[in-house]
C-alpha cells in the first residue's frame, strides 16, 4: 500500500489552504485527492467578486482567489490527484479511492484532513407539493451550468430561498437575459448578506417575499408555473395568500449541508447542530490524526475564514505527524457550550496545554439580535461581555480565548457562550 | 427635489436611508446610523457603480468558457451594455488571469480582464 504523511480529502479552498500550510510547516509527503477535473472546488463557479477582502485586502473573483492557493500548491510541489473519488476512510486512516486510470486503490495516511465541503439541500428534503418536471435546479447547479458549462437553465425564473447563492444567481440569470420574477423566503429574514440583497435583487427590481414558500409546482414535462403563499408564525401556508407565477425554472437556495458521509463511515463523532464533526482546539476529530476544516466542519459565509481555519488544520496535522503520529497534551479538556441565542461553537472543547496564545471560537446565532451582548462565562463567572449592534444567523460570529487568561482557571470545566440583552 | 430610499450595504444593520437629491446635489441623508452610510448614500444616488462579472467563449482551449470581470467599477447604467459587449467576445486559448479581453468597455475607461487560466487544448 502507498502511504503519505497527510492525505487531504478535497481540493477546494479548505483542502488547498491546509495543504499549503502543512507543507510550509515542514511535512513533505502530502496528497490532495479531488473528485472534480480541476483544483479550486466551488470557487471555480463563483465568478462574482467580493472574495479575499480579509486575506488579500482586495476584492477577487472566486477563480482568482482559488488560483492564489493553486499556484502555491504548484510552486511547493504538492502532489494531487484529480478526477479521483474517495470511497472510504477507515478508523485507522486507510483511504480507499478510485479513478479511471488507477482503478480502486488504498493509501495509508499518517493524518487525514477532511475538506469535502458541503452540498445544497435538495428538493427531496423540502417536501414541496406538485409534479416533478424538468426545470427545478439547486441554485449551485444552475451556477455551474451558467458559469462553467455555458448553458442557460431557463428564461423565466422563480427562486425559493434567499441564501447567497440564490441571490447571486438572481443577478447572474438577469445578466444573461432571463427574467427573475420573485425570490420567496420561508423565514421572516433573509439568510443572505445585505450587500447581495441590494446588489442582486434591488438593483434589478426583483421582489423578495419574506415569510413565503412554494405551495405548488405545475407542469408535467417542464415547469409551467409556481405558486407561492405567505406562511404564518407556525410556518404553515396561509390560505388565500397564494400567488401564481408562470415560469420555466425554479431555483432552490435553501441551505447547505456539510458532506460527511466519509466522516461518518470512519466513525467521526458528529455535531447535530452543524452536521459537521465535533472538533477540539486543534480542529482534530474524536479520531486522533483526523482533522476537519472548511464547510465540511461548519458552513462558512466567507471563504477567508475557511482559508484561515484550514491553515490551522494543516499546521496541526503536520505537528501530529512530526510528533510520530501521536497527540501530545496535558490535563483535561474544557467543554465549550453554546446557549441562549448562540447555536453552536467550533471547536467544541479546549485543552489549554495545546492551544495557541489566542484561540478563535466561531459560532452562529439563531435569530436576529439588535443591541445585544456576546457573553463568555468561565463556569459561572462572566469574563467577556461585548456589545454588538447587530447579529444575524447569516453572519458568523467569533470570540477569542486567551491562553494566558485560561491559565488562571486551572479547574475550569465549562466555557459558555451566550447572547444577553444586557 | 427628489427623495430616494436605499438600504445601506455597509454592514448587516442594513439601515434604511432616505436621500434628498436634485441632480448631482445631495441636500440631506437621513436614516443612517454611521458615517459609512452617509458616504454610501451620497455615492449611490449620484454615481452608482458596480463591478460586472461574466464569462466569455474560448476557442481552442481545454475549457469552453473563461470567467471575466471589469477591472474596476463601471457606472451602473452601463451594466447591460457591458454584458452585451462581453457576449460578443471570443478569445483564443491560452488565456491567463489578468489578460485584457475588452479594452475600455463601452467607453468607461475600464478594461474587461480574464479571471481564470485556460490552457490550449
Amino acid at each position: 500500500m502507498t502511504s503519505y504523511d497527510i492525505v487531504i480529502v478535497g481540493g477546494g479552498p479548505a483542502g488547498l489552504a491546509a495543504a499549503v500550510s502543512a507543507k510550509k510547516a515542514g511535512t513533505d509527503s502530502i496528497l490532495i485527492i479531488e473528485r472534480d477535473k480541476e483544483l479550486g472546488g466551488i470557487l471555480n463557479q463563483c465568478i462574482h467578486n467580493g472574495f479575499g477582502l480579509h486575506t488579500f485586502k482586495e476584492e477577487l473573483t472566486g477563480p482568482e482567489y482559488a488560483y492564489r492557493f493553486i499556484e502555491q500548491v504548484y510552486d511547493l510541489g504538492i502532489e494531487y490527484k484529480l478526477d479521483t473519488m474517495v470511497m472510504d476512510i477507515s478508523h485507522d486512516k486507510v483511504v480507499t479511492a478510485m479513478n479511471r486510470t488507477e482503478g480502486m486503490f488504498q493509501i495509508q495516511a499518517g493524518a487525514v484532513i477532511l475538506a469535502m465541503g458541503c452540498r445544497e439541500r435538495p428538493r427531496g428534503a423540502l417536501n414541496i407539493p406538485g409534479y416533478r418536471p424538468a426545470g427545478i435546479y439547486s441554485a449551485g447547479t444552475a451556477q455551474r451550468l451558467v458559469n462553467m458549462e455555458g448553458y442557460m437553465p431557463g428564461r423565466e425564473v422563480v427562486i425559493l430561498g434567499s441564501g447567497d447563492i440564490g441571490l447571486i444567481m438572481a443577478r447572474r440569470m438577469t445578466f444573461e437575459g432571463a427574467t427573475v420574477k420573485v425570490v420567496a423566503e420561508l423565514m421572516p429574514f433573509s439568510g443572505g448578506l445585505k450587500r447581495n440583497i441590494v446588489q442582486c435583487l434591488d438593483d434589478y427590481g426583483i421582489p423578495l417575499k419574506l415569510s413565503h414558500t412554494v405551495v405548488d409546482i405545475e407542469g408535467k414535462e417542464r415547469v409551467k408555473a409556481v405558486t407561492i403563499a405567505e406562511v404564518g408564525p407556525d410556518m404553515k401556508p396561509i390560505p388565500g395568500t397564494e400567488e401564481r407565477y408562470t415560469c420555466d425554472t425554479l431555483l432552490l437556495s435553501t441551505g447547505l449541508i456539510p458532506e460527511n458521509e466519509l466522516s461518518r463511515g470512519a466513525g467521526v463523532e458528529m455535531n447535530p447542530v452543524t452536521s459537521g464533526p465535533v472538533v477540539n482546539e486543534v480542529l482534530e476529530t474524536n479520531i486522533p490524526g483526523v482533522f476537519a476544516c472548511g464547510n465540511v466542519l461548519h458552513v462558512h459565509d466567507l471563504v477567508d475564514y475557511v482559508s484561515e481555519e484550514a491553515t490551522r488544520a494543516g499546521e496541526n496535522a503536520a505537528k501530529y505527524v512530526q510528533n510520530g503520529c501521536k497527540d501530545e497534551k496535558e490535563g483535561s479538556d474544557i467543554r465549550l457550550v453554546a446557549t441562549e441565542g448562540a447555536r453552536y461553537t467550533v471547536p467544541c472543547t479546549v485543552n489549554v496545554s495545546r492551544m495557541d496564545e489566542n484561540l478563535t471560537v466561531r459560532f452562529r446565532v439563531g435569530a436576529v439580535f439588535k443591541d445585544s451582548f456576546v457573553s463568555v462565562y468561565f463556569d459561572d463567572e462572566r469574563v467577556q461581555h461585548r456589545k454588538k449592534r447587530i447579529m444575524a444567523p447569516g453572519e458568523m460570529e467569533q470570540v477569542i480565548l486567551q491562553k494566558k487568561k485560561l491559565a488562571d482557571y486551572p479547574d475550569l470545566k465549562t466555557i459558555t457562550i451566550k447572547i444577553e440583552a444586557e | 427635489m427628489e427623495k430616494k430610499n436605499l438600504t445601506c450595504i455597509g454592514c448587516p444593520m442594513g439601515c434604511q436611508i432616505t436621500v434628498e437629491v436634485e441632480g448631482e446635489e445631495v441636500f440631506s441623508v437621513t436614516g443612517n446610523t454611521c458615517a459609512i452610510g452617509d458616504k454610501y448614500a451620497r455615492q449611490e444616488v449620484t454615481h452608482p457603480e458596480r463591478t460586472v462579472t461574466s464569462t466569455v467563449t474560448v476557442t481552442g482551449g481545454e475549457k469552453d468558457r473563461c470567467s471575466v470581470k471589469t477591472k474596476g467599477n463601471i457606472p451602473k447604467e452601463k451594466i447591460f451594455a457591458c454584458m452585451d459587449a462581453i457576449d460578443h467576445v471570443k478569445v483564443a486559448a491560452p488565456v491567463r488571469i489578468g489578460d485584457v479581453v475588452i479594452e475600455n468597455v463601452c467607453g468607461t475607461g475600464v478594461d474587461v480582464v480574464a479571471t481564470k487560466n485556460v490552457d490550449a487544448a
